[in-house]
């Protein structure tokens, strides 16, 4: 009993973590319809690009401001590139930009801070916790302390996020577009400025999630795989809901080490956890075709 | 004014309705079917056979498989290879359990596996529309992965996981050389190639281009969805399978799960994005391009920047003009190179004059 | 369908005549051919106590519609009344939340839309439907694939009879172009034509159909006079020579008044109105709804 709940709770904080860079995805989606693929490419250049610069001598925080402006120039150079002349193209079609986009940025980055694993420290410690130590009854568990903090992290930038779109002026220009961009053009939402924010938004939600999945597993190419796990995230929780991306990645996370845990036991074989995120997203899909918190549209014929 | 259609004049619908109605166009093909056949068994030597043609031939057959689903019907498909590693990995097994099934049925049955297990994937989308179809196929993607890798069975329980099939002949004739290995494959791909033809000019071919178009046009009409999607998931995984199984046998010369890992469906994507959705013809131009682009780009560091650039490094930039290409031709000409194509035909059938 | 191939031959007929000047002499203003006036035969199709609703909104309230054979029923009512619903209804597309549908004495809770179209009904849609990616032939074409039976395989070889479908069916749907006079365009993919040539080759799929009911959604929208004279002109020549059943969704009401047999109005997802096309003109609920007085 205590083993399972020790991974289920080591797969609700990785799931935090899914989360995180299905934010992204979220993000993305909601303001420009489009699903996109390089976001975990983006996740990896981010990591990479901070790393590179830490490694180059230049101090903490400024990296990570530098690494910002990185993102941010990159979500707008994306925006005005590649989307910007594919407004109304099918969604299948937008998808498969992103594709070429994840390819062409993994090239970069590999090109410009080079093919190697890089290390990333960020001075958080992974000491496991002992419950025990802290609460009288408690099972006999171990909880990494990193996990603790990342999760804290994106709890914080989800309840940011949340207010931003929930109160600000932003944030409901960003709700108006991603609802019907042609009516909020038309009451005067300058349609490009806001997804050029939500693409800098996207990115700064990509550096947060490369470094610290980056300091969890190390920069490497695997990074940007990590974000396929995302898309079942996001087909239970939706494509449009932030809490649905919250949800999503709390239940991937948990159920993929649950199911790494027990079915791979039963079945003696490993790697389990590489495929059934989508086989459960499938299962989901078969029952709720628009996700645990996403909208079904209803078309006009 | 080499290349025209005045003066040839159809009669009857039969003609009209021909697969070559141009005479240019059925001297052309001949032509190349002569080539294909003799000319470059005679004259190549056997690197460009056995490294650039016989694979060219091989990523062709895939991508009329994956054009079949994705550029026709419309079902976007991401785990192209994982249909591939099916075919692949039933022929590998058939020849080792079954050594009396002959090679060429031997195919055609792991073409049918394949198929199955298309229509079981297809299922899926008779509830599923457009995005939420990719994490069908992702699905299967990595659940094959895992499959073909974890599991010992489907590879003879060989440490390595990679195996080596048995020699292979054909009515006897052992096919052991690039050249037999070669001609087996120009003779299945030509084939099937023919069938593909005539599925996308008949009936079944509209009945895809209709869902793909308009699924609430087609139901009116009367085209059943779930069978015709079913039948085009069915069709293009039995192309995919093949064409994994020629893969292994007459190209690799080994079978293994990484050889049909996501990495490869995307490229078989970019074939058919590069070459042209739901064009038989961006089939193969797609399938060149991608697959001498690197070898082209290869020559060129070499003769311009050579020790400059390293082999990583080339790895890298492929993956960067890749990607580049990719967003180009989507945003530029979605049809792709085929129309590039279809222009150059224009041109030839007016010139010399430029209108 | 047994009449199929009487319609088809009779097709062949008309193009002759067209060419004729004394029969369209010969043609009155309900374009019924001279000498012959047209019966109207029993109810063929209705749609009783129809109410459909999406999420909170009630598109059709109780509607009671019913179509005879052989007759042209006119559905009109301001924007948003419920028409296309009402014919999404019939055809399959929509399927009422209550209510009972019955074609040719078969009553069903909901039609399905491929059952629609095995039973001889076949529609245009307001907004184009055509397979933009196609020719026109291949759209016509499209029209012919109930009748298409050629199997799997003689397809993927092309011979027998998937080769023999390709060729026959050609000729059917090559009448359906010389009757539509649209010959010179018929290897064009439809994505290139004009808006009122669209509008025909939608028409001309669903005539490919040979249909016994044809529900037009708004047929000469966007059309100037001239197309909407054709457009009449090929409407009234389907209903009289092939005695199609047609419902047709129209604004202009001098098109109604026209060529209709009957008129049903309808607004606000109910049916206010319902009679010859005189009688409608005068009624004053429905003179009110077009004027939109408050009620």
């Amino acid at each position: 009993m205590d083993f399972f709940l020790e991974v289920l709770i080591a797969g609700l904080l990785s799931g935090v973590m899914y989360s995180l860079v299905a934010l992204g995805f979220v993000l993305i989606f909601k303001a420009s319809g489009v699903f996109n693929f390089a976001q975990g490419t983006m996740v990896l250049f981010a990591a990479l690009a901070f790393v590179s610069l830490l490694e180059s001598g230049i101090n903490f925080w400024i990296s990570m401001l530098l690494t910002f402006g990185i993102m941010v120039l990159l979500g707008l150079a994306i925006e005005r590139v590649v989307l910007r002349p594919l407004i109304n193209q099918s969604p299948i079609t937008l998808l498969m930009v992103t594709i070429g986009l994840s390819f062409f940025l993994e090239g970069l980055a590999q090109a410009l801070f080079g093919n190697q694993v890089h290390a990333l420290d960020l001075g958080i410690s992974d000491d496991p916790i002992f419950l025990a130590d802290y609460w009288e009854n408690a099972p006999d568990i171990l909880i990494s302390s990193f996990d603790i903090f990342a999760a804290l992290t994106a709890g914080l930038l989800v309840a940011v996020l949340a207010l931003f779109f929930n109160k600000t002026k932003h944030g409901r220009a960003l709700r108006a577009v991603s609802d019907d961009p042609a009516a909020a053009q038309s009451v005067g939402i300058p349609l490009q400025h806001v997804t050029a924010l939500v693409w800098a938004v996207a990115g700064f939600v990509a550096l947060v999630a490369g470094l610290l999945w980056g300091s969890r597993l190390g920069v490497q190419f695997a990074l940007s795989v990590i974000a396929l796990k995302a898309l079942p995230v996001l087909i239970i929780g939706g494509f449009t809901s932030i809490t649905g991306a919250i949800v999503g990645g709390l239940l991937i996370g948990a159920s993929e080490k649950l199911a790494e845990l027990y079915v791979g036991e039963w079945f003696g074989i490993g790697g389990i956890e590489n495929w059934f995120p989508y086989v459960l997203a499938l299962v989901f899909l078969l029952f709720r075709p628009n996700g645990l918190f996403g909208e079904s549209r209803i078309n006009r014929v | 004014m080499i290349y025209r259609e005045a003066g040839q004049f159809k009669t009857t619908y039969a003609d009209d309705a021909s697969m070559l109605p141009l005479r240019e166009d059925r001297w052309f093909i001949w032509g190349l079917l002569a080539v294909a056949f003799i000319g470059v068994p005679l004259l190549a030597n056997d690197y460009w056979i056995g490294a650039i043609l016989t694979p060219f031939l091989i990523y062709s057959l895939a991508s009329i498989g994956l054009n079949i689903i994705t550029g026709v019907a419309g079902q976007l498909n991401l785990g192209a290879a994982a249909f591939m590693a099916v075919g692949a990995f039933s022929a590998y097994n058939f020849q080792l359990r079954i050594p009396e099934l002959p090679l060429i049925i031997n195919f055609l049955f792991s073409g049918f596996i394949a198929a199955g297990v298309g229509v079981i994937f297809g299922l899926p989308s008779l509830r599923i529309k457009g995005l939420y179809l990719a994490v069908t196929s992702l699905a299967a993607q990595f659940l094959f992965e895992w499959l073909f890798t974890n599991v010992e069975w489907f590879y003879n329980y060989v440490s390595s996981g990679s195996v080596t099939p048995a020699p292979m002949d054909v009515f006897g004739i052992a096919i052991d050389t690039p050249i037999s290995k070669y001609l087996l494959t120009l003779s299945i791909v030509a084939v099937l190639t023919l069938v593909a033809r005539n599925l996308l000019r008949s009936r079944i071919g509209r009945q895809w281009r209709a869902i793909h178009d308009m699924e609430v046009s087609a139901e009116v009409i009367g085209i059943k969805m779930a069978q015709t999607k079913l039948l085009a998931f069915a069709v293009s995984s039995f192309f995919l399978g093949v064409a994994g199984a020629l893969y292994g046998f007459t190209y690799l010369g080994s079978i293994e799960a990484a050889a049909f890992d996501l990495h490869q469906s995307f490229i078989i994507l970019f074939m058919i994005i590069i070459g042209g959705m739901g064009s038989l013809v961006g089939s193969f131009i797609g399938a060149a391009f991608i697959l001498l682009f690197p070898i082209f780009m290869s020559q060129v560091m070499h003769a311009t920047l050579s020790g400059v650039v390293d082999q990583g490094m080339l790895g890298n930039l492929e993956l960067l003009i890749f990607g580049a290409l990719i967003i180009f031709f989507l945003i530029v000409e979605p049809a792709g190179l085929a129309r590039l194509w279809q222009v150059v035909k224009n041109k030839l059938r007016m010139w010399p004059f430029p209108h | 369908m047994s009449d199929g191939s009487m319609r088809m031959s009779a097709i062949e007929e008309l193009n002759r005549a067209d060419t004729n000047a004394e029969a369209m002499d010969a043609v009155d203003s309900k374009g019924c051919l001279a000498g012959q006036t047209k019966v109207i035969g029993d109810v063929l199709m209705s749609a009783d106590d129809i109410s459909l609703s999406f999420g909170g909104v009630k598109a059709l309230t109780n509607i009671s519609i019913n179509v005879r054979e052989h007759e042209i029923l006119g559905i009109i009512g301001p924007n948003g009344a419920g028409k296309s619903s009402m014919l999404n209804v019939l055809n399959g597309i929509y399927h009422p939340q209550e209510g009972v549908i019955s074609f040719r004495g078969e009553k069903r809770r909901q039609m399905k839309a491929h059952q629609a179209a095995r039973q001889g009904i076949a529609r245009t849609f307001q907004n184009i439907a055509l397979f933009k990616g196609m020719s026109v032939l291949d759209n016509i074409m499209t029209g012919r694939d109930l009748f298409m039976k050629a199997g799997f395989w003689s397809q993927a070889l092309y011979w027998g009879k998937g080769q023999r479908d390709e060729i026959e069916h050609r000729e059917k749907v090559e009448a359906v172009i010389n009757f539509l006079e649209l010959q010179s365009i018929r290897k064009t993919p439809v994505g290139r034509l004009p808006y009122g040539m669209q509008k025909l080759v939608e028409l001309g799929r669903a005539l490919a159909a040979e249909p016994s009911l044809l529900l037009l959604d708004e047929p000469m929208a966007g059309m100037n006079v001239e197309e909407k004279e054709d457009m009449c002109r090929y409407i009234l020549d389907v209903n009289d020579e092939f005695g199609t059943t047609i419902v047709l969704i129209e604004h202009d009401m001098g098109v109604v008044m026209d060529i209709c047999d009957r008129v049903a109005v309808l607004d606000y997802g109910k049916k206010i109105g319902d009679g010859l096309p005189e009688e409608i003109s005068s009624n004053q609920a429905v003179i009110d709804a077009y004027l939109g007085v408050a009620h």
